[in-house]
């Protein structure tokens, strides 16, 4: 690497953090995005100027058609992607990465023509095609169950932890022979192979809820293959970036959970055991019933009271409601009625995803309460409206110790005096498990898409 | 061990807690814009993928070359837009 290169890659990895750390704050995020992307231009542009001389005549047909089929599928996918997709979309990007990170380091194997590699590149070529591997596959995975390809509710058989162990030992023991014994292409292909499917393994148990943690951990797992990468390459700009995203990576996977109030652990192999335990609490839902009003009198019910809190959900997002839920607010705000939003810390299906959506509809901030902040006033509020919101507001996160969701902070919606749902179908939410919050007398449900009912309660409460 | 696998085991290790200390406080709604933009930066793979690329002759390599190219690019140009359009929808929320 010539002083030059160096310096630019220097560059480059100051941008990164610099981007890093402006994403960490709301004022400077979409700053520190464009700075990252800086950083990657240049990183990106001098390998190819400094590497241009070198280059074989298929290397720059490659080169070339490989950067451009991947910028359009890149630029089409983040464009095209509708807001409550961008979880997934996030999945196949980082699993991508993940995939080439383990091709970078099959390519540098297959150069040493079967010899068996020296230990300090063969450890990180290691590395980069297991862990790459795994972030691949669970990476697909993750994206299959948010898509709803897949069921979203975990898929756990008996004997699963055992099976997902050997899959494990088998790597470690394919690991040991590459490093000690031979180079082989079958030992290495062997490798990937089983990589794949240990990522596979690995997300199959968990459930569609808990995608957004593990997209975390996935994407801190691929920086690690690109460090691994950059130690196999001998590259300043791999190791750090790619170090930088695995720490980062990290510590955000631990934030995420902690804002679910689940340990990691919990979230990746809560699932596992509960085979049982899962077939016998399911709520019976048959034999109870709910009550579902008309719009009219419920439109009445919130023109006629003093306080609503309204509790924004997936099902606000996938109708588009944002601005049909601000129009109500508006109106219910002329007729005196003190309206506030709370915001689970993760409704819908990514952190964030409500502030998003409801700044958008230019909600104002002040209406936007935190999970903390509001539980306290659920007591005093007139009527709870919970818009295609359920796994965030379900009491079982209290009360029932066998629930899957047992723990996680949910807002104590069963406290306010009564309770308005907004539901396409009884259908249990992302986590797979019932409400019993619907079956409570003071709860009355409207159900039909979240952006007509809203429109409908807007009308009704004109003409209240 | 030679005097330049530790200097980049140095970097790494250093590389490690820069990672951790640059992130330590953030809010709860960036949770997922930040994640989305650490998983563009891996996209620095591309270098990697280009510069194995670059050199390949036989019909294997080229072919892991090329796929490494293309994967590596969605991850970086999808990983910096659709960051971009998360991080769009909050302008205009601080008036």
């Amino acid at each position: 690497m010539t002083i030059a290169t160096a310096f630019a890659y220097l560059l480059a990895a100051v941008l990164f953090i610099v981007g890093l750390k402006f994403l960490s704050s709301p004022r400077g995020a979409r700053r520190g995005n464009l700075v990252a992307g800086a950083g990657m231009v240049l990183a990106v542009g001098w390998t190819v100027a400094v590497l241009w001389q070198t280059f074989t005549p298929a290397g720059i047909a490659i080169c070339v058609v490989g950067v451009a089929i991947g910028s359009v599928i890149g630029t089409v996918g983040a464009r095209r992607v509708h807001m409550t997709a961008i979880p997934q979309m996030v999945a196949l990007f980082n699993g991508v990465g993940g995939g080439a990170a383990a091709l970078v380091a099959v390519s540098e194997l297959l150069k040493l023509g079967g010899a068996r590699p020296e230990f300090q590149t063969g450890f990180p070529s290691v590395f980069a095609i297991v862990i790459g591997g795994i972030s691949f596959a669970g990476s697909a995975i993750a994206f299959a169950k948010l898509q709803e390809l897949m069921t979203g509710t975990p898929i756990t058989f008996p004997g699963q932890q055992v099976v997902n162990g050997l899959l494990a030992v088998v790597i470690v023991a394919l690991a040991v022979i590459l490093l000690a014994v031979t180079g082989s292409a079958v030992v290495f292909t062997a490798l990937l192979a089983l990589a794949l499917l240990l990522g596979i393994a690995f997300v199959l148990p968990i459930g569609g809820a808990d995608m957004p943690v593990v997209i975390s951990l996935l994407n801190a797992c691929t920086g690690l293959a690109v460090a691994a990468s950059g130690f196999v390459l001998d590259n300043f700009a791999l190791i750090v970036a790619g170090t930088l995203v695995g720490a980062s990576g990290s510590l955000l996977t631990k934030l995420m959970s902690d804002a679910m109030g689940r340990s990691i652990t919990n979230i990746l192999f809560g699932a596992f055991g509960q085979v049982h335990v899962g077939a016998g609490s399911g709520f019976a839902a048959d034999g109870r019933s709910v009550r579902a009003g008309s719009a009219d009198d419920i439109g009445t019910m919130l023109a006629y009271s003093r306080s609503v809190i309204i509790v924004p959900g997936y099902g606000l997002a996938v109708a588009q409601a944002q601005h049909a839920v601000r129009e109500l607010a508006d109106l219910l705000e002329k007729r005196g009625v003190e309206v506030t939003y709370a915001i689970h810390p993760v409704a819908g299906r990514m952190p964030g995803h409500m502030n998003v959506l409801l700044a958008e509809a230019n909600v104002p901030y002040e209406q936007l309460k935190e999970m903390d902040s509001i539980n306290g006033e659920f007591k005093r509020a007139d009527v709870a409206l919970v818009v295609g919101a359920n796994d965030v507001v379900n009491p079982a996160a209290r009360n029932s110790p066998g629930s899957p969701i047992f723990g996680m902070p949910i807002l104590n919606v069963d406290e306010a005096h009564s309770v308005v749902f907004l539901k396409r179908s009884m259908r249990p939410g992302f986590a797979g498990i019932d409400n019993e919050l619907l079956y409570d007398p003071k709860t009355v449900m409207l159900f039909g898409d979240a952006k007509e009912s809203l429109t409908k309660l807007v009308a009704a409460v004109k003409g209240a | 061990m030679s005097q330049h696998l530790v200097v980049l085991i140095t970097y790494f290790v250093l590389a490690v807690f820069v990672g951790f200390e640059v992130i330590s406080k953030v809010p709860t709604i960036l949770h997922t814009p930040l994640m989305s933009g650490s998983n563009a930066i891996h996209g620095i793979i591309l270098v990697g993928a280009l510069l194995i690329a670059a050199h390949a002759e036989t019909p294997l390599e080229i072919v892991l070359g090329f796929v490494a190219v293309v994967l590596a690019t969605t991850n970086v140009v999808g990983g910096f837009v659709v960051t971009d359009r998360m991080l769009e929808m909050f302008k205009g929320r601080r008036h």
